[in-house]
């Protein structure tokens, strides 16, 4: 046991003298989370429009109010007539024009219905996507709040529907995902460089040939990457708890305890994949392309699994980042315990068991 | 020196597929000798050694080291035997000491132990002022000492020795081959495989492989004699091509 624990803070000394090491298992993290939070978001804020009003009465204008005061919408002009709309736009001072329908109060009281026109500016396409889908939720509420006030059935015609959580955060869909990645990247690629740059320098032959027992040498380098992974995981839950007011509504213990099995997972994945590979460099592209497009474009982190083809869809199964994201969700978001998460644990754990027996196997095989 | 055989290979085989890699070797290698172990690149030096350090196991034929067997006692081999090859193997962001406590501690010696032998190894060698520094600042010479050292730090029986003076200048090699010297009249066997030459005439004994067999085995003068050579260069030569013939 003693040997073990030499080889532990070897390993130790080895992380904290290496500048890069440091930066990607410490920094990365934080800088990541800051990135996907704030500039790479899917939300909208202060997007600049116009509204020309042609009906200019109380429920438009309580409407625009309404949208104004979201924190989403900067109004920059108000329009009189449609023929400025083309050049509004052209100027390219402005994202959304809101085109409210003649006679807007007066029909949706006597009709119950009435129409207004959201026009964007798709020239960037998900953006305008999003602040369509934005306004027309504000309208739609402003709809449902009426309803409820008068008991009777308006409708306001708008042609996007809401998809998005009830506070519109964009946090909220790439936490889970950032948590993947994350621990993904730090524990197979930093494992797999670390036990193929002991192949590289010569010394994991020295090591084979000492007393130490080939599982005692892999443990030994996977340990100190459990220990700062799962350090890695408690930052990132505390950075969205505290910078990004993101609430864990269940069980922490249980987050935690799915982080941890991920964190396995993903070292047997490092494990495997320094058996195949001969270099550092090898090992690092091989990690990035094996694990880090499907860790963001396969799992459900970045593009909705639901919306793939169903070839795609079927390779998502087979992709441990995707179940792992799903509990994550499931935990933080749902407030689900255990018997929630359950089919997906199963999932995860029958993988991890899979990868490792395929990992022991594979170091064995190679010491041959 | 006594003749009391610390490594005894009868009739060892080492089968890859169909690939006869050693094909029945026999040989002793002598208690407290320095045991040249020659051949050609792909030769089957490589495997053998493999098989001597309990990393591979024979196809069949007798194997023992140390007094263990190469089948069943692997754990009992790797712990009385040292290990070293060309490439050093010290973990560079590691100081001179860090490493000595490093090996130290997997063949068990406890830190007490690991502090007073290490201090006596700098003292010997002249080495204080290298012990806090990482590997990777000291001169390519010292490290190879440092890397034998380190290689019969926990005092095995033998010390097995894969081209050590691979890229290393004469003058260091020859110091090199002082340290050699040193550790054998502590009693330490050697068995060291080299493609110098002139290297393979400091041995007490060598053998030379070629093509999976032992060719020949004896003291470099002998063989010299035998062959009516000029060098031990020339023996390898007419035995090598004695057996493609």
């Amino acid at each position: 046991m003693n040997k073990f624990w030499g080889f532990v803070i070897k390993e130790f000394y080895h992380i904290f003298r290496d500048k890069r090491t440091m930066l990607v298992l410490f920094g990365m993290p934080v800088v990541m989370m800051l990135l996907f939070g704030f500039v790479v978001t899917n939300e909208i804020k202060d997007a600049r429009i116009a509204i020309l009003d042609m009906s200019n009465d109380n429920t438009t204008r309580e409407i625009t109010n309404k949208i104004l005061s979201s924190g989403y919408f900067q109004l920059q002009e108000r329009l009189s007539s449609d023929k400025e709309i083309d050049g509004v736009f052209k100027k390219g001072n402005v994202k959304e024009v809101i085109v409210f329908d003649r006679n807007f109060e007066k029909d949706l009281y006597r009709k119950g219905i009435s129409n207004v026109q959201l026009i964007t500016d798709a020239s960037d396409a998900n953006q305008a996507k999003m602040i369509a889908e934005y306004t027309s939720g504000i309208i739609r509420n402003y709809g449902l709040t009426l309803n409820q006030e008068q008991n009777l059935p308006f409708k306001i015609n708008t042609e996007y529907k809401m998809f998005y959580n009830p506070e519109l955060k964009g946090v909220y869909m790439f936490v889970p995902g950032i948590m993947a990645m994350i621990l993904m990247l730090v524990s197979a690629l930093m494992t797999s460089i670390s036990i193929v740059r002991e192949k590289e320098m010569g010394t994991m032959e020295v090591l084979l040939v000492s007393p130490l027992r080939p599982i005692q040498i892999v443990l030994g380098k996977v340990m100190p990457y459990v220990f700062l992974s799962f350090i890695n995981a408690v930052v990132i839950i505390l950075v969205s708890l505290y910078v990004f007011k993101l609430p864990i509504q269940g069980s922490i213990v249980l987050l935690l305890a799915e982080c941890f099995l991920f964190i396995v997972l993903a070292l047997s994945i490092g494990i495997l994949i320094s058996t195949v590979t001969a270099n550092q460099q090898v090992a690092m592209l091989f990690s990035m392309v094996a694990l880090m497009l499907p860790t963001m474009l396969l799992s459900g982190f970045i593009y909705p699994v639901e919306n793939m083809p169903l070839i795609l869809q079927g390779l998502c199964q087979l992709m441990p980042p995707k179940w792992f994201i799903e509990i994550v969700k499931g935990i933080m978001l749902k407030g689900g315990g255990l018997e929630k998460v359950w089919d997906e644990t199963l999932v995860l754990l029958g993988m991890t068991i899979l990868l490792l027996t395929l990992s022991a196997s594979k170091f064995k095989k190679r010491l041959e | 020196m006594s003749q009391d055989s610390i490594i005894i290979v009868k009739d060892l085989v080492k089968k890859f597929g169909n690939f006869i890699a050693n094909d029945h070797l026999t040989f002793d290698v002598y208690q407290g000798e320095i045991f040249g172990f020659l051949g050609a690149n792909g030769a089957g030096k490589t495997t053998a050694i493999r098989i001597l350090c309990g990393l591979s196991t024979p196809t069949s034929g007798k194997v023992s080291v140390a007094g263990y067997d190469a089948y069943k006692q692997t754990e009992k081999i790797k712990q009385n035997i040292g290990y070293m090859s060309q490439r050093f193997s010290l973990y560079e962001d590691l100081t001179a000491f860090e490493n000595i406590q490093f090996y130290g501690g997997i063949y068990g010696l406890s830190s007490k132990e690991i502090k007073s032998r290490s201090a006596k190894l700098f003292d010997r060698l002249g080495f204080e002022e290298f012990q806090k520094k990482q590997i990777k600042d000291i001169p390519l010479g010292w490290r190879q000492k440092l890397a034998f050292s380190v290689a019969i730090f926990h005092k095995p029986k033998i010390v097995f020795l894969d081209e050590p003076t691979g890229g290393v200048d004469p003058i260091t090699r020859r110091q090199f081959w002082d340290l050699i010297y040193q550790a054998a009249n502590d009693g330490i066997t050697i068995f060291v495989t080299t493609h110098y030459m002139d290297e393979a005439e400091y041995c007490n004994r060598a053998s030379i492989m070629v093509d999976g067999r032992i060719a020949d085995i004896d003291t470099p003068l002998n063989m010299i004699k035998k062959y009516n050579a000029n060098s031990m260069d020339d023996v390898f030569y007419i035995l090598a091509r004695k057996m493609v013939d």
